[in-house]
């Protein structure tokens, strides 16, 4: 069983069309929907949490692409700037999936992309603008996190 | 004056690290070395323990003299980078505190602010080699009669800059937890309501005064690690309280010693100085610090020991009590405890995050161990230890 994180954009032409169910039907696969947001005649998004074998996923994700669904994989949607994190652990009390957690015995802060439901709250977090997301839920803003750090 | 079985001055400890003789650890493995061999063999074997801290520590700022300008100016308003620093001194002097917000931040208006720049940010540019724009303002007079004067600078072209830091380094801390209805946002980071989460900030057992909990090594003139490069303890800082509870190791019990520091900012490193954006409160700076304690004697074998496990910390609620001018202890945890992730409060479990980076601050240790074993840092003996309590 494998899971993975992935954003699904709809637009205007096929947002009301209902194909998700038949990830379930045709693909066997376990979905989760994790936020989702629809901008009425414009565009729809759906964070998704897909679970099955990784054939069932990639058959699932490729029957969404035929149905002009947009599919982006949420680990390439964030990041953290390396050069930025100095490891201190403010946002580990808030990640809701421990995506972000202390290691021992280095005592450095892991970051796990595959955990991350990019919910924003590393990003309000960080003194130092470490963690990013682009575009997720607002096609109008440059980032959840906000504008470019400086 | 206790009897000791070991006895050393730091004048012979100065004269064993410019032989390349000085045993240095740092304050983490000091912990394994005297639970091995107990304090009085440790104080035998070691010389030197290596502490180090990198958080955030909002009573930091700059010291700046930009040179004279010609016709020349006494500044009586000052911008670094749209940040004010304070001008009401001689002509061209001026100093920017790390939690100045820009002139045009839109600060809380629309909550959580982000504060994205603000003094921290100026000295981590100026540090990081950087330009900076200066502007400064004037009313005029016979002897300055220049009104205005705007110019890019880098650090190298201020005459003098010094990172001069009023309360640095508290002595132990709060761990901040919320009791309230509703998120908020503090310096003690974000925290949820309902007590969802605790947040703390120390690096705990390699913090500078919980390794030397009765200073009686720290004061004026103590050479330490400073922002990355050399800088001195200049004496007790704003708030230094030595009559704080302490437990029977004699480590206090909360917020207790600080410490004044000054050093200059050539030499410093962004990567130890770094300006710092919290949500909903304002900017600020992490600084990075390290202090070498001398092992004079057991007793500070014994001190320097200390593990995370046996420092006690006090959990204070930051919904209603701290903001009314309150913040009494809820209940006391150990920092082992905080560090586990998780600790009870009111018998509820709470997800602990710190504030303060641990990994930053062994990095600190280590750093100021090499120094010293490469003998290009000598101790700094204190004119003056921190005004402490009896033992």
């Amino acid at each position: 069983m494998k899971s993975d994180n992935v954003l699904l954009i709809f637009k205007s032409n096929i947002m009301y069309k209902p194909v998700i169910y038949r990830l379930a039907r045709d693909f066997d696969l376990i979905f989760n929907i994790l936020e989702a947001k629809i901008l009425p005649r414009r565009e729809g998004r759906i964070l998704l949490e897909l679970r099955g074998d990784q054939g069932q996923i990639d058959q699932g994700i490729k029957f969404l692409e035929e149905h002009e669904v947009v599919v982006e994989r949420l680990a390439d949607k964030v990041w953290r700037e390396e050069d930025r994190c100095v490891h201190c652990g403010a946002c580990t009390g808030l990640c809701p999936t421990h995506a972000l957690s202390i290691t021992s015995p280095n005592m450095r802060v892991a970051f796990d992309v595959t955990k991350c439901v990019a919910c924003g709250m590393c990003g309000l977090a960080c003194p130092f603008g470490a963690m990013r997301d682009i575009t997720l839920f607002d096609p109008f803003a440059e980032g959840r996190t906000g504008q470019q750090y400086q | 004056m206790a009897d000791f079985q070991v006895n050393k001055t730091i004048a012979e400890i100065n004269q064993k690290i410019k032989d390349g003789e000085a045993v240095v650890v740092t304050a983490e493995e000091m912990i394994g070395i005297a639970r091995e061999v107990g304090p009085v063999e440790a104080a035998r074997k070691v010389d030197v323990v290596t502490t180090g801290t990198f958080g955030i520590m909002c009573s930091s700022g700059a010291f700046l003299n930009f040179g004279h300008t010609k016709p020349r100016i006494r500044a009586s308003k000052v911008f670094l980078n749209g940040v004010e620093a304070y001008a009401g001194v001689a002509a061209v002097d001026c100093y920017i505190g790390v939690t100045q917000t820009r002139e045009d931040d839109p600060l809380n208006k629309v909550f959580p602010g982000r504060f994205r720049y603000g003094g921290g940010h100026v000295i981590e540019d100026l540090v990081a080699g950087r330009e900076i724009q200066v502007t400064a303002k004037s009313y005029g007079t016979d002897c300055y009669p220049r009104r205005s004067y705007e110019v890019t600078m880098t650090l190298k072209d201020f005459p003098n800059a010094w990172l001069l830091n009023p309360r640095n380094a508290y002595q132990n801390y709060n761990c901040a937890v919320n009791f309230s209805k509703k998120t908020i946002y503090t310096y003690m980071g974000i925290l949820r309501p309902d007590c969802m989460n605790a947040n703390y900030s120390t690096s705990g057992q390699l913090s500078p005064l919980l390794n030397d909990p009765y200073y009686q090594t720290i004061g004026i003139g103590t050479r330490i690690f400073l922002g990355g490069g050399v800088g001195y303890v200049i004496g007790a800082g704003t708030q230094h309280n030595p009559g704080v509870r302490r437990s029977e190791n004699g480590v206090v019990m909360g917020g207790a010693g600080t410490i004044a520091v000054r050093g200059d900012l050539n030499g410093m490193s962004a990567k130890y100085l770094r300006g710092a954006s919290m949500t909903g409160y304002g900017t600020s700076m992490n600084v990075g610090i390290g202090i070498p304690i001398p092992i004079l004697n057991e007793e500070l074998a014994r001190r320097t020991g200390v593990s995370d496990d046996e420092i006690q910390v006090p959990v204070v609620e930051y919904g209603l009590d701290y903001p009314d001018g309150g913040g009494s202890p809820i209940t006391y945890v150990t920092y082992g405890q905080l560090r586990s992730g998780e600790i009870e409060v009111d018998g509820r479990k709470v997800t602990t995050a710190p504030l303060s980076s641990y990994a930053v601050a062994l990095e600190i240790c280590e750093t100021l161990k090499s120094w010293i074993k490469s003998g290009s840092f000598l101790l700094g003996e204190p004119q003056e230890t921190l005004p402490s309590v009896p033992r």
